[in-house]
């Protein structure tokens, strides 16, 4: 599971000085649950995804990912998850069957496991046809299936996905949307952000607005219309983030 | 750091690189082939000027002498050289190179030689160019005999033995032993071409393991695995030291290779003409410089991973590195200038250390305690860009560049 504890963070700019990014964001998501982090851009929300998946650590408050605490053991809480966006590219000029084999290396697999997890996966995802070819050669949606093979090389219990189908087009998000509900049917702790409202309305258990690096609101769309008194999520944003 | 994760990374990053025709052009291709192809266009080219001086027949212009039918007629007789006719514009002719020199004598010069005198004689040339030189070199040696000759004929018209204006025999004979005749010419080149060459074979893999990275938008992929950075760095770090001393190592073999054929086609010229320069550097000498070539490519290396880090794109880097290639050149070719000597304090200064311990060993001399301390100064300058690497990759506003 994943719990966040005040999570901060600052950055120091020259331009503007202090900028908090996030602010003392507080959450928490189980097993086989889809949590969205609803936020416009610049909300805060891929600093805080990238807090819980220790690419960034945070100037104050801290995380558990899968019971390891992310400014204590983030190589740990790093190996726990599986994360994904769209700015996590492929290397090129690697064929698919290595790109995921090295991550497989790289979480700590033995060869033998790596190629075994890795066929499966591509069996599974439909990539056997085209592992033998270069990332660059493939087409978005061909990345994308790669991409989600190298979330799940290690097989890990938190997945992470910070506005995963920003930019693609409807097949390709549709594959990713399905992958989403297929980790939660298998147990796994979701934590995605997006900005899409219709998104977070089919996939998520819970729900947390956030704005200017505050978490604003935060419940079930169950919980959270009747507190706003609307259905349409967009109408509950906009009341939320006072637009 | 985890030295499994660390290979992992080595080996991935050198598969990778090894794809890339960029990398590998500047690796590989450039080292060598940069050597043979200078040596064989300087040697065409420059074979091709000397053999068309050599063949050409200078014009040649008689200045004076208007009443010494000998001396001109002498000069006439040289069978590789062609009188022309004289003219008042005769400096200006040299300068257009319509003639090759003029001989200036005094008009009576037959009548000073006659009555035991001494005439002055003047070649007027262009000095520098080939063409005129050689010109200069047949009337010198025409003069040369002539003053000779004339010398000879007044010792025995007053009956004195030849010897008389011929005290003593100067002879110049060389006791260096090969090795270090071709180290005193090839000595500064050796490393200028290996450090030079370690240096822009590094460049390319530096930025596209760091900064290309940032702009194939690979770092967010690569960190989210958990990998320690230190590890990344280090992996990353070993493939590109990996480039620079290959680049390093094909530029030795083929500096090697060049210079072994080099040598012997100058020692055929020189069994023709009796010019030549020995080309002789040992294997001892080719290894002594490679090793104190490594820790000056773990230093560019570390310090152009580091730089390129910090870049936020492939151009910003490639304006950071590309000054850094005049720093390294510069004390490259300092190393090269005549009188420029090992000292203890000139140990101390990267590269310029390096290039001038190389020219020694080149030339067969081993300074084991310049060796020593270059090699250990070295390993520190290495050690503390390589602590900067590592500490920069821990940087999130370098890694993010927020």
């Amino acid at each position: 599971m994943i719990v966040a504890e005040s999570l901060g963070k600052e950055f120091r700019n020259k331009k503007r000085g202090a900028v908090r990014a996030v602010d003392g964001l507080c959450f928490s998501c189980d097993p086989g649950q889809v949590y969205g982090l609803l936020g416009a851009n610049g909300a805060g929300k891929t600093t805080a995804l990238r807090m819980l998946a220790t690419i960034l650590a945070p100037t104050s408050g801290t995380a558990r990912v899968a019971g390891f605490d992310i400014r204590k053991q983030p190589e740990r809480a790093r190996g726990s998850l599986g994360f994904l966006s769209t700015a996590t590219a492929l290397y090129g000029r690697l064929t698919a069957l290595e790109m995921v084999e090295y991550f497989g290396s790289l979480y700590g697999l033995d060869a033998a496991s790596v190629r075994k997890r890795t066929l499966a996966l591509f069996e599974r995802l439909q990539i056997s046809a085209f592992g033998d070819r270069r990332c660059e050669d493939l087409s978005t949606g061909m990345k994308q299936r790669v991409s989600i093979a190298r979330t799940l090389v290690h097989d890990p219990p938190v997945m992470i996905f910070d506005e995963p189908t920003s930019g693609l087009d409807v097949i390709s998000a549709r594959t990713i949307v399905e992958f989403i509900r297929e980790c939660r049917k298998n147990g796994k702790t979701v934590v995605f952000s997006t900005h899409v409202m219709s998104e977070a309305e089919k996939l998520c258990d819970r729900i947390g607005i956030i704005h200017n690096g505050k978490l604003l609101a935060e419940g079930s769309l169950k919980e959270l219309r009747g507190r706003y008194g609307h259905d349409d999520l967009e109408e509950i944003f906009i009341r939320v983030v006072g637009g | 750091m985890n030295l499994r994760n660390i290979t992992v990374v080595y080996r991935k990053e050198l598969r990778d690189s090894l794809r890339d025709r960029r990398t590998v052009v500047s690796m590989i291709v450039v080292p060598i082939f940069l050597m043979p192809v200078l040596t064989i266009i300087v040697g065409v080219v420059s074979a091709r000027l000397i053999g068309r001086a050599m063949l050409e027949t200078p014009s040649v212009m008689i200045i004076g002498a208007e009443n010494s039918p000998q001396i001109v007629a002498a000069l006439r007789d040289l069978p590789d050289i062609k009188i022309v006719p004289a003219a008042g514009d005769y400096a200006q002719q040299i300068v257009d190179k319509k003639i090759r020199a003029a001989v200036e004598l005094p008009s009576d010069f037959d009548a000073i030689i006659s009555r035991g005198g001494t005439a002055s004689v003047r070649i007027d040339m262009y000095e520098g160019e080939i063409s005129s030189g050689f010109g200069v070199d047949k009337l010198q040696k025409f003069f040369r005999d002539f003053r000779d000759h004339t010398v000879r004929e007044r010792l025995e018209a007053r009956r004195l033995p030849p010897t008389l204006s011929d005290p003593i025999h100067v002879e110049e004979k060389n006791v260096a032993p090969p090795e270090k005749v071709s180290g005193v010419v090839l000595g500064g080149l050796v490393p200028y071409f290996v450090i030079i060459l370690s240096l822009t074979g590094t460049m390319y893999p530096a930025m596209d393991l760091t900064v290309g990275e940032k702009e194939r938008g690979t770092i967010e992929t690569i960190l989210c695995s958990p990998i320690s950075r230190t590890s990344l760095v280090l992996g990353k770090f070993l493939m590109v030291l990996t480039a620079s001393l290959a680049t390093a190592a094909l530029a030795i073999a083929s500096m090697g290779l060049t210079f072994a054929i080099g040598s012997r086609m100058v020692g055929g010229m020189r069994a023709v003409s009796g010019m030549g320069l020995e080309f002789n550097v040992s294997p001892r000498a080719v290894f002594w410089v490679f090793v104190m070539i490594v820790p000056l490519a773990v230093l560019f290396s570390a310090a152009l991973l580091a730089i390129s880090l910090f870049a936020k794109s492939f151009k910003e880097a490639q304006s950071y590195l590309s000054p850094l290639t005049i720093v390294v050149i510069a004390p490259a070719i300092v190393s090269i200038l005549p009188g420029v000597e090992l000292n203890t304090g000139l140990s101390f200064v990267p590269i310029l250390s390096t290039s001038l311990v190389s020219k020694e060993i080149v030339s067969g001399t081993f300074h084991w305690y310049y060796v020593a301390l270059i090699f250990g100064s070295s390993c520190v300058y290495a050690a503390a860009a390589l602590w900067m690497a590592v500490r920069l990759f821990q940087r999130e506003d370098v890694l993010f560049r927020i």
